[in-house]
């Protein structure tokens, strides 16, 4: 059956058929469905009616989604070089690790429903409550990640580097932080895609612009289409972001793809 | 003067004694082996060695040096090959080099050369995943050589492979040993592999262990490749008779 299935050139856009398929037959649904029973675009808008808000709205679209992404840029950039620096840290000192690592779960079990209005109360309407909102959001997959992926390092090569005269830091740059990078993608994937989400919601508890604003004002003067143009913007901004991290992963972990045989 | 000289060393693990008594040497250029049953305690010998442990009786000496005043006598390789997957061949066997501070182009340099002798060439640039096991191990094998330290400890090399990859890379080993005469200190529980590539087993005793007997192996190289000789056999019928009766290993 191996050889029905083409792997290389051209698999990846064969592949891909089936998804773009299901996704493109539930929008011909959607459609059929609302201009079938007559329901009001004030309920349930059409796909059509939400494209055609997308390009009668661009600039209000367009002008809002800046400080989204602006905010998830940044407050992902700051996740990303807190949970290395923290996994760096937990490695090397694992009493610190004992101590942190219950603050850390409990800063996941906090509802963001009531941490992002004390945010926004404590840091402003600017872009500072974003950024911490989505980092909180958004580190702790990648930092359980690293330092399960540290731990997970074969024992016999860090006997053989130490054999070698290895330092506990020469270990660490040659074994266990290669050896953690699968891990950190799964936890990197994860990540991605709370991070746009924790943007918006960061925003629509209080800021001057943004998705965000954009969603709370439109739901409050009844336009679920305009709520709904929004929310294809946002997806599309995790998808291209959790593109971005594929591709990164090929670049990183490319040893995994030249695989067994020849 | 002795290579490497163990002597009475012991040491306890956890309250249980692991190396009771154990004496022995190796001189320049030569190919000792220690035989014993499985658990006897044969790799912690090497973890002594490599420092991951240390003895709490007895002296060890390399080149005439205390142990701790001597930390990089002993190239390392481990049971399994130990290869990182992340690294091509040829980084994997530069790899004792660079963590010396070798720069990584003057590391390749320096072994690039050496890959033909040991079949790896045309296989520098391929990942360990792509190779088959034979190859995997010639490769953990030249990263211990390159490293020019004074002895080479083998735990078990040949140990993972499948009985006819083993055979060929026993005979490949011999030539290449005679070639170069690495002082080599190798650890295995197979009493034919022992007899044909040493010139002198330890046998030890099950734990704690001690040495219960040292044994020469006079037969002229190469030995293998071809029928051992009557001596070889009755060798291995020596040696198994000891470790069989003598150990009592309950495995």
């Amino acid at each position: 059956m191996q050889h029905l299935v083409p792997r290389r050139p051209g698999g990846g856009l064969a592949r891909g058929i089936p998804a773009v398929l299901s996704v493109a037959s539930t929008f011909v649904i959607w459609e059929i469905y609302v201009r079938l029973s007559g329901i009001s675009p004030l309920v349930l808008p059409a796909p059509s009616r939400v494209l055609e808000q997308m390009v009668l709205n661009s600039a209000l679209l367009w002008d809002n989604t800046l400080p989204t992404v602006k905010a998830t840029l940044a407050g992902f950039a700051l996740s990303l070089t807190i949970a290395f620096a923290l996994s760096i840290a937990l490695d090397f000192m694992p009493r610190i690790r004992r101590a942190l690592f219950p603050i850390f779960v409990v800063s996941q079990t906090l509802p963001l429903v009531a941490i992002a209005p004390l945010v926004v109360l404590w840091f402003g309407f600017e872009l500072t409550p974003k950024i911490l909102l989505v980092a909180l959001v958004t580190f702790f997959p990648m930092l359980v990640a690293l330092v399960d992926g540290y731990e997970s390092t074969d024992e016999e090569i860090q006997a053989l580097l130490r054999s070698m005269g290895a330092s506990r830091a020469t270990v660490f740059r040659a074994a266990r932080l290669p050896s953690a990078m699968p891990y950190f993608f799964a936890g990197l994937r994860i990540s991605v895609t709370y991070a746009v989400v924790a943007a918006i919601f960061a925003e629509y508890v209080g800021a001057r612009a943004g998705l965000g604003i954009v969603i709370l004002n439109a739901k409050n003067s009844f336009r679920p289409d305009l709520v709904l143009a929004a929310v294809v913007i946002s997806s599309a901004l995790t998808l291209f972001l959790f593109a971005m991290t594929a591709l990164l992963q090929k670049l990183v972990l490319g040893w995994r793809d030249a695989g067994g045989g020849q | 003067m002795s290579v490497l000289s163990m002597q009475q060393v012991g040491i306890t693990l956890g309250g249980r004694s692991v190396l009771d008594d154990i004496s022995l040497h190796i001189e320049q250029g030569e190919f000792v082996s220690i035989l014993g049953p499985s658990g006897a305690g044969k790799s912690t010998i090497f973890r002594l060695l490599t420092g991951a442990l240390r003895h709490d009786r007895g002296t060890i000496t390399c080149d005439g040096l205390p142990l701790d005043q001597s930390p990089h006598g002993f190239a390392f390789m481990p049971q399994r090959d130990a290869l990182m997957p992340w690294r091509r061949i040829l980084d994997n066997v530069t790899l004792g080099l660079e963590v010396r501070g070798m720069p990584r182009k003057v590391a390749r340099a320096q072994v690039l050369p050496l890959l033909a002798e040991f079949g790896l060439s045309g296989f520098e640039r391929h990942y360990p995943a792509q190779l088959s096991g034979g190859m995997r191990q010639r490769a953990a094998l030249l990263r211990t050589i390159v490293q020019a330290r004074p002895v080479q400890l083998l735990d078990e090399p040949f140990g993972a492979l499948d009985a006819l990859t083993r055979t060929q890379m026993q005979t490949w080993f011999e030539a290449r040993w005679q070639a170069a005469r690495w002082t080599t200190l190798l650890v295995t529980h197979d009493v034919r592999e022992a007899v044909a590539l040493s010139d002198r087993i330890y046998v030890l005793s099950p734990r704690p262990a001690r040495v219960i007997a040292e044994i020469q192996v006079p037969d002229a190289r190469p030995r293998l490749g071809r029928p051992a000789s009557a001596d070889a056999h009755a060798l291995e019928a020596h040696l198994l008779d000891i470790l069989l009766n003598r150990t009592g290993d309950q495995s």
